[in-house]
């Protein structure tokens, strides 16, 4: 008898093999998909559906949210606070879809209106063990609890309106242990920039990620929301973290999550949901959680990443295959080698985007802000309406407007830039996002990626800032 | 979606990895409609300086390749971004052929469902194929997806491989909706099994 192929007793196995309707080939499935998810970017797939006269399949295995193209100020006047007619249109056009296909939708100024990737969560509509879609990269959030969740473009999102399945090649799997404990000032950013600067931007190409060890069963769901966010940074298909008491903690009691008998009964069947003892991986990755320092992105992608102690890499150092892509990274970033990142002047400061926008996430850096004063322009954006009302009933509002940094409405803002929230070019930005492109947060921007408490230390010295120091100044 | 068969065009030498879906088509351009201008916006910061010149040192901007279809690209093409937009500039500037070592998964299944066909060669592969092509500026190659081929004219041939069923959908320009919707019956099964065993997805 041979031995079980890899991935087999996995818990993406055990997904995977949950939602296979039809095998198309030997690794080809077509998939049933629980929940897609939908947003103005949305406009292409239903364009392409109605134009060839199809209906949506199940209008209720979707849920649409206006979250890209939302501007971050002015959020009271609602929709009629938009002056750009492209984008006001885009989000009209995304409501005017959702009605004509019966799909749930929350517009700019529904109380439920979040980034995608924060809402699905937060209001229950992620379970443990779907298969969820949506036409945007940062789908892999959803699998820290415990789903296969992806992202894809446009024809796709248009077949699973039309058909709600979706025809699939099965990926690999990997494992990432991260075992011990995560030092303070140390969070889950830190933990997925370490990651990826360890196997770089392509490192998971065409693998789903299984995070396992006991730092990710220590780690909060916000935490392993995170993580699971920028999976997709180190090219992975998706992330997933197997669901336990953590999870159902979160998930109980929200809108979306069953109720009453329902309830036991999904646990039950949650509970069932991880990957065997014997699980075989096609690979395996390791981290030690104590190792991990605050990490900060020198380059142009995110595996150009570093601990904020190191100094910015010389390419006449560098194997010659990597030098050409430092070298353009160095020279687009403004940067010398050799140079120290901690004490590089910043311009300005984004706190917010799906992968650092949770409640979690504003309290670290409220932690830092607190009775300082930020020498630099920075905003908070949170991720998500609800979240911005709870931040305010704990008074982290006051502690950002107190420290001189703006307290915004939530959507995708500087993390894209398509709602013009930008830099100008040759600014400077410490970013709680999770793309450092050439661009992204505006021609000739450059970002450094850093976790939230991290930004706000640089919000408070105006440089690239080891956090660590200034907790050890607050404790003191 | 067009069929992929066979094509014989010119080809860009892009020496250059982890070309991003942001570098393919900015997000500001997101927002139009996929007109006559669409095209244009491919590769657009990298094209144009900042006063909206385009820029000499750019390949796409010389002349040789102004009827360029194929790009032999670095490692890790289009990755970032779920963005389809990327796959859409591309065909709309007349690219029907992408040559890396390696894709962003997402890219790689968008451009499978609008006909541009992703081929993946080694590393090295690649490198003497960009070489070939900075030798001879202008020159054709042909991608060859009934033989799985990449060949240069009157020299190597490099083999590559598609999975046989996206192979056979894209030589055959099938539509993956009718062929899903072919399965209705074995879907409604499938669904009737699956949410009685989980009533709380019930909406």
């Amino acid at each position: 008898m041979s031995p079980p192929s890899a991935g087999t007793g996995t818990l993406f196995e055990r997904i995977w093999n949950d939602h296979v309707i039809e095998q198309g080939g030997a690794d080809d499935a077509l998939l049933h998909v629980d929940l897609n998810f939908l947003h103005e970017g949305s406009f292409l797939a239903f364009a392409a559906l109605r134009k060839e006269g199809r209906s949506v399949r199940s209008p209720q295995r979707h849920f649409a949210v206006a979250d890209h193209y939302v501007p971050t100020l002015g959020r009271e006047r609602g929709i009629a606070g938009i002056t750009d007619p492209e984008v006001r249109g885009l989000i009209d056009l995304l409501e005017s879809n959702a009605a004509w296909a019966g799909i749930d939708h929350a517009g700019i100024d529904d109380a439920r209106q979040g980034i995608v990737h924060v809402i699905g969560p937060e209001l229950g509509l992620t379970h443990p063990g779907m298969v969820i879609t949506c036409g945007d990269s940062h789908t892999s959030t959803h699998g820290a609890m415990g789903a296969f969740a992806f992202g894809m473009g446009a024809s796709q999102v248009k077949q699973v309106l039309a058909t709600q399945c979706l025809w699939q090649r099965r990926p690999k799997t990997l494992r990432v242990t991260l075992d011990g404990t995560l030092g303070a000032g140390v969070g889950a950013k830190d933990v997925i920039l370490a990651l990826i600067g360890k196997i770089g931007a392509a490192g998971a190409t065409g693998h789903v990620i299984e995070y396992a060890g006991s730092a990710m069963r220590a780690m909060s769901m916000e935490g392993r929301l995170t993580v699971c966010n920028m999976s997709i940074e180190a090219g992975a298909r998706a992330g997933m973290v197997a669901p336990d008491d953590v999870t159902f903690d979160y998930l109980h009691g929200r809108p979306f999550a069953p109720k009453a008998q329902h309830w036991d009964d999904a646990v039950a069947m949650w509970r069932t949901l991880s990957s065997r003892a014997d699980a075989r991986f096609d690979r395996e990755v390791s981290l030690a959680a104590a190792d991990i320092a605050p990490m900060v992105t020198w380059g142009t992608n995110p595996g150009q990443a570093l601990p904020i102690d190191a100094r910015v890499p010389d390419p006449a150092t560098a194997n010659p295959e990597a030098r050409r892509g430092i070298e353009a990274a160095l020279a687009y970033m403004g940067l010398t080698p050799g140079q120290a990142l901690d004490g590089l002047p910043v311009d300005r400061v984004f706190i917010g985007s799906c992968t650092n926008s949770r409640i979690e996430d504003l309290r670290a850096a409220a932690a830092v802000l607190r009775g300082r004063k930020a020498r630099i322009p920075a905003f908070v954006s949170p991720g998500s309406t609800a979240i911005k009302r709870e931040a305010e009933s704990e008074g982290l509002d006051r502690v950002f407007t107190e420290a001189g940094v703006e307290w915004r409405a939530s959507g995708c803002s500087m993390c894209v830039g398509t709602n013009g929230d930008l830099l100008r070019a040759g600014e400077r930005s410490a970013s709680t996002s999770n793309r450092n492109f050439e661009g992204r947060q505006g021609r000739g921007a450059r970002t450094h990626l850093v976790s939230p408490a991290m930004a706000a230390a640089a919000a408070v010295t105006g440089t690239l800032t080891d956090v660590r120091r200034l907790l050890a100044g607050a404790r003191a | 979606m067009q069929a992929f068969t066979t094509l014989t065009a010119v080809a860009v030498p892009l020496d250059m990895a982890n070309i991003n879906t942001d570098m393919l088509v900015p997000a500001r351009f997101l927002r139009k409609p996929r007109d006559e201008r669409y095209g244009s916006y491919l590769f657009h910061d990298l094209r144009h300086d900042e006063q909206g010149r385009l820029r000499d040192s750019f390949p796409l901007n010389e002349a040789c390749y102004a009827q360029a279809q194929i790009i032999v690209a670095g490692a890790n093409f289009g990755c970032g971004s779920s963005r389809e937009s990327a796959v859409y500039v591309l065909m709309d500037s007349g690219f029907r052929c992408v040559i890396a070592p390696s894709f962003g998964d997402i890219f790689f299944g968008n451009a499978l469902q609008n006909g541009l066909l992703p081929v993946v060669l080694p590393e090295a592969q690649c490198a003497a194929l960009r070489a070939w092509l900075e030798a001879n500026p202008g020159a054709q190659i042909t991608a060859d997806l009934e033989s799985q081929q990449v060949s240069v004219p009157g020299g190597e041939r490099y083999a590559f491989s598609l999975d046989p069923v996206r192979r056979e959908r894209l030589l055959r320009g099938m539509d993956e909706i009718g062929l899903t919707l072919s399965r209705l019956p074995a879907i409604e099964a499938f669904e009737a099994r699956y949410h009685a065993q989980r009533p709380w997805l019930a909406r």
